[in-house]
């Protein structure tokens, strides 16, 4: 019999019970949310559960959402059943002050590289990692850069705002990336309010 | 260290016992840009610490500051010896994000593409393990028809390594008739090739006494580690995403996945070599399907999609709607939906994953590439412990390790 994302939710939720939230299937891979210090536990239990079988960790990153205070780092696990051929993903936050997440290396060899990468990109400290230092970057680095607060591009630009687009509103409100907007005031260049008064001539 | 020493030091010399040699970042053999740094005990690694990065280009930051069409020129960049099976994969992904459904003419052109460009990466790979163990002649024999496979590259979108082949939706025009005769020619052509350079390899002793044994590793350690495609099937676990999760019509295809047993050197490059001969009728297979179309599917080469398929630049420039849809794809004003996807495609080295957060912005929110390479090259340190200097080049070259993805 063919496992279905049901049967993993029942088992799951039989286990857990209301630890577990968040149960949605966007696409069709089951995802949910386990709280921070449940993690490697609700990965061990997928692991040697005889149904389960989650055996393969395809992927792990993180996400960053400053706008949601105290789960700002999400930590996210593509795990993958080979027998039964079936996917899950499940998400951990954590907050950006105190980010602490088990390592899944005692489960995972792979995780190993995996959470060097997410160290060094979001800062998501791997509690009990043997290895955690910067794997792409330079150590030398003092940030994380894949956080928000650290746009892309010169922010004196404001041509490439969603909000000249028609795309003001929530997307502008989600997009809003906390201390390192900088204030729009004059940046160099820009052209003068069309209503302006002329100079004198 | 409690190791077992092979070098007979004389009484109370001051010498050390084991050698550190920094092999790479730039060397010869390391075939891109990895540093190892080995601990030798003579001429045998003890430990090897494995360094990366040197070309990290911050892929996933620039992705978020880009839209979506705009990122397949980032995909290229990561296997550079496969680059359309990256563009595709970055497609397919798009489009399932969007809801957009591609017509079957469509889905058989790009498994052409992608098939064309898994020989084009194996190739390289299995030839490249044939110079480290010292047979120059396969790797300058099997170049023309790498070079033949570039051309249609060309003859499609006009570029040949960093490809940027094909649109969200389809291609960005229909194959010539050219490209056909170039890949009729591959296809005449090719088989002789390949079986003059198996014949090189295959039984050569010399190839055998290098690759068999060297490297190896189990199926429960393979799978552990996180390895996919060719390196995980030579360890003799039949995982393959496009027979898994088939994308792109891949369902309508027969084909056997080839596997190996021991994981070692020479397994792989057998895989490699019989995963060739698959693509090879897999393409056949589709060359025959799409010739069959008749009527107006015969000139369908992209989907039914305004709102995402850039228009031709000939239209864009006669019709009002494509001048409109083009400014819209262009300027990011098309409605993109916000959403969650993970899309994998089976590239030239594994699974390539893309994992996209959109949050209905004009870019991605978050986009992660799970780059097979990174992921499998954990295991270098534990493949080549204890083996000979000479090996861990062998095992390097064998596992197919492409910096560009590995660093992204």
């Amino acid at each position: 019999m063919a496992l279905t994302n049901e049967t993993i939710k029942e088992r799951l939720i039989t286990k857990f019970g209301d630890q577990l939230s968040r149960f949605e299937e966007p696409y069709g891979l089951l995802t949910f949310e386990a709280p921070r210090d449940l993690n490697l536990k609700v990965m061990q239990f997928l692991f040697d559960d005889e149904v389960l079988r989650f055996q393969f960790l395809t992927d792990l990153t993180a996400v960053h959402y400053p706008n949601l205070p105290g789960r700002e780092l999400a930590v996210v696990y593509h795990l993958h059943n080979l027998v039964d051929n079936i996917r899950l993903r499940f998400k951990v936050f954590t907050a950006i002050a105190e980010p602490d997440i088990f390592t899944a290396t005692q489960l995972y060899s792979s995780a190993n590289w995996m959470e060097r990468e997410t160290f060094d990109f979001f800062g998501v400290n791997f509690v009990g990692h043997p290895n955690l230092k910067r794997i792409l970057n330079v150590d030398e680095m003092e940030y994380f850069p894949m956080r928000k607060e650290f746009p892309l591009e010169d922010q004196t630009r404001i041509d490439k705002d969603d909000a000249m687009f028609g795309r003001g509103g929530t997307i502008a409100a989600s997009r809003d990336y906390g201390e390192a907007v900088p204030d729009q005031g004059a940046p160099v260049g820009q052209a003068a309010p069309l209503n302006a008064p002329k100079p004198a001539q | 260290m409690s190791v077992e020493h092979h070098i007979k030091l004389p009484e109370g010399s001051i010498e050390k016992t084991t050698t550190t040699l920094n092999m790479g970042p730039t060397h010869p053999a390391t075939h891109g840009v990895f540093q190892n740094i080995l601990e030798l005990d003579g001429e045998r690694i003890v430990s090897a610490e494995q360094t990366v990065g040197y070309i990290h280009r911050a892929f996933e930051k620039l992705a978020e500051r880009r839209p979506l069409y705009q990122i397949t020129t980032l995909t290229d960049r990561l296997n550079y010896c496969s680059s359309p099976i990256n563009n595709m994969g970055w497609h397919l992904t798009c489009e399932k994000l969007l809801g957009v459904k591609t017509p079957k003419r469509v889905d058989y052109l790009r498994i052409i593409i992608m098939e064309l460009s898994r020989i084009s990466d194996h190739l390289i790979c299995n030839s490249v393990v044939g110079v480290d163990s010292g047979a120059f002649t396969g790797f300058l024999y099997v170049m023309q028809y790498r070079e033949l496979i570039y051309e249609i590259y060309e003859e499609i979108c006009g570029s040949r390594l960093t490809t940027n082949i094909g649109r969200i939706g389809g291609f960005e025009r229909n194959f010539t008739a050219a490209a056909f005769e170039k890949i009729e020619k591959f296809l005449a052509e090719y088989p002789g090739v390949l079986r003059e350079f198996e014949n090189l390899f295959t039984r050569n002793r010399i190839f055998m006494d290098r690759t068999i044994g060297a490297g190896p590793i189990s199926a429960e350690r393979a799978l552990n580690y996180g390895f996919t495609g060719p390196n995980l099937r030579a360890a003799g676990v039949d995982y393959d995403v496009r027979v898994h999760s088939p994308y792109s019509s891949y369902e309508d295809f027969t084909f056997d996945i080839p596997v190996g047993k021991t994981g070692d050197c020479y397994d792989r490059y057998l895989v490699r070599n019989q995963e060739m001969w698959q693509s090879l009728e897999i393409i056949k297979e589709a060359y025959r399907k799409v010739q069959a179309f008749k009527g107006a599917e015969a000139d369908v080469y992209h989907a039914d999609a305004p709102a995402y398929y850039l228009p031709e630049k000939k239209d864009v420039y006669t019709k009002m709607e494509a001048l409109i849809w083009h400014f819209k794809i262009v300027m990011g004003e098309t409605e993109i939906p916000p959403g969650e996807v993970y899309y994998s495609v089976e590239g030239g080295n594994g699974e390539l994953g893309f994992y996209l957060i959109s949050d209905g912005g004009r870019t991605p929110y978050r986009l992660h590439f799970r780059r097979p390479c990174f992921i499998y090259y954990q295991a270098y340190s534990e493949l080549t412990k204890g083996a000979m200097l000479s090996d861990a080049v062998i095992v390097m070259s064998s596992l197919n390790l492409i910096a560009g993805e590995m660093d992204a």
